[in-house]
């Protein structure tokens, strides 16, 4: 097993307040890793300095054995390394093809721009998420559930090695969280690690090969599903002392 | 492409025989400022429509211009092409400067940073004697008119060539990847930036591209007037007519600000000779709060409004 992404003990604080202190973790190539913890637990932080966002204070980010914590995130994303928005952020004023056209110019064939067919190559993307046909539809007219499917899309066509997925799956329906997870799963059989964030216990649990629990900027317990949901200290984290 | 290159010779051919219909020199002269809003519009628009990133100071970039090419032309009577190159390049670094100290964050602070460095460019000019501080300076015009009987019927037509070549370079911007850019940059920066998009360097590209285009628009300008003297050239109505003929015309497409500038600039002109000067400010300020209320997306905007494109 060799490690994708190493976060060495990253550390991030908001004036006086630590987010992350000292968080270390280690995720294979083609690892399913879910990321849980209570709201205010650092998760978003932890992924907002993964994927260039957020600068981290201390420690270092190596992602295929080079360090990136000091890159921007558009560089980030150029080495493999895209992402969703826990609220979905689209680019409102394009249609949802065209979305998913700014990575492929801007990260896939930004040394092909006139030779690559990026109008074909979306509509593949579109197509291999169940959106082909709302290809030319105002990216501001989707429902929840079609914004989550095209931020996921979007992040796929600037064709990663890491897919960070920020609680895609807040706020749908128990059909629509399963149409998400196959989504991952399927794109995960593609050799994609997939680091999941997610309130929904069933989805990580299901979904994750290995789970860290963070707690107040500090991870509480790290295992397979079955030995997070038994740890007394994740009961305590999630359901109070 | 095609299209576009033929409509620009077009409009350039029309302005190069414009001697042969008007005879009264008066129509040049207005003319003349209607263009440079066009250009002054359409260079405000590649920062402030595309990337969605408002500049307050035009009238800063439009003066940098004007006092590089009045620097210059003292100095070494420099022909008017290479005013306007320097006044460019003069400019263009202003935008690259203030972009490089207020584009690294998000939101406000560029717009702050533009009305500041208004305010200071202006203060130095006011104490620069060598360019007549805030007494102005008289230029004598070239006695020797390339190409035209006469020299604002010239100037007229060398604001055409810079209004073609901003339109164009708008047009360029937008149309190609670097317009993507920006519009993801003004929709959701983050989200741009993790899509793989350099936001600082093409919000500084934009800012430069914008500032020199602006620079070029006012270069010629002391020739025009045979004069300079701060207060008209910092003036406040460059920056809020660069402002308002985009948001007028509609902001997401280059012609929007064409069809703004060549509005509110002709209605302008049309104020000011038939009414008076004074109202033509207050034409722009009352079609800007029309404009913004009734119909956000300008006259772009109405026109898809009422004719939606068919789907191809």
């Amino acid at each position: 097993m060799t490690a994708l992404l190493q976060v060495r003990e990253v550390s991030k604080s908001f004036g006086g307040f630590t987010a992350l202190d000292r968080v270390s973790i280690e995720i294979a190539k083609g690892e399913r890793f879910g990321l849980i913890g209570p709201n205010g637990s650092g998760k978003t932080t932890l992924i907002n300095c993964i994927s260039g966002v957020l600068a981290n204070d201390g420690g270092g980010i190596v992602f295929n054995g080079e360090e990136i914590s000091r890159l921007p995130a558009y560089q980030r994303t150029r080495r493999g390394i895209a992402r969703s928005f826990q609220i979905p952020r689209p680019f409102s004023s394009m249609s949802v093809l065209e979305n998913l056209v700014v990575p492929l110019e801007y990260v896939a064939h930004r040394d092909s721009l006139l030779k690559a067919d990026m109008q074909g190559e979306a509509m593949e993307l579109l197509r291999g998420i169940g959106l082909a046909d709302k290809a030319d539809t105002p990216s501001n007219r989707l429902s929840q559930v079609e914004l989550r499917k095209m931020e996921l899309a979007r992040a796929m066509a600037a064709r990663p090695q890491l897919l960070i997925s920020d609680e895609a799956m807040a706020g749908l329906s128990s059909n629509e969280v399963s149409e998400v997870l196959e989504i991952l799963f399927k794109l995960n059989a593609t050799g994609i690690t997939i680091i999941m964030i997610e309130h929904i216990m069933q989805a990580v649990m299901k979904f994750s090969q290995r789970v860290i629990c963070l707690d107040a900027g500090h991870i509480i317990c790290e295992g397979t599903p079955q030995v997070i949901v038994a740890n007394p200290d994740v009961q305590r984290a999630y359901l109070g002392a | 492409m095609k299209r576009f290159s033929i409509g620009a010779l077009a409009v350039l051919a029309l302005a190069a025989s414009m001697p042969l219909i008007f005879h009264n020199e008066y129509f040049f002269f207005a003319a003349y400022v209607v263009l440079q809003f066009v250009v002054l519009a359409t260079a405000w628009n590649i920062l402030g429509g595309y990337a969605g990133y408002v500049n307050f100071g035009s009238g800063a970039f439009f003066a940098v211009g004007a006092y590089t090419a009045v620097a210059l032309y003292k100095a070494f009577a420099l022909p008017l092409g290479l005013q306007i190159l320097a006044g460019a390049a003069a400019s263009g670094l202003l935008g690259f400067g203030v972009g490089m100290l207020t584009l690294r964050l998000r939101g406000i602070f560029f717009s702050i940073a533009t009305i500041a460095v208004a305010i200071i460019l202006e203060t130095v000019v006011v104490n620069w004697s060598y360019v007549g501080g805030a007494k102005g300076l008289p230029i004598m015009r070239p006695t020797e008119t390339p190409f035209f009987a006469n020299h604002t019927v010239w100037l007229f037509f060398v604001m055409t060539l810079i209004a073609v070549v901003a339109v164009g370079a708008a047009r360029f911007v937008e149309t190609s990847w670097i317009g993507r850019g920006l519009r993801a940059i003004r929709d959701n920066e983050v989200a741009a930036e993790c899509s793989g998009v350099p936001t600082l360097k093409l919000k500084l590209a934009a800012a430069t591209l914008s500032g020199a285009l602006m620079g070029a628009a006012g270069a010629p300008y002391a020739q025009y007037l045979s004069f300079v003297e701060p207060t008209s050239t910092f003036s406040l109505n460059y920056a809020i007519n660069a402002l308002a003929m985009p948001i007028i015309g509609g902001m997401g497409h280059w012609i929007g600000p064409l069809i703004g500038a060549l509005l509110l600039g002709s209605v302008q002109q049309i104020v000011t000779v038939t009414i008076s000067s004074e109202i033509n400010v207050l034409v722009v300020g009352v079609m800007l709060v029309v404009f913004v209320v009734a119909a956000p997306e300008g006259i772009l905007g109405l026109f898809r409004k009422f004719f939606p494109r068919r789907k191809s």
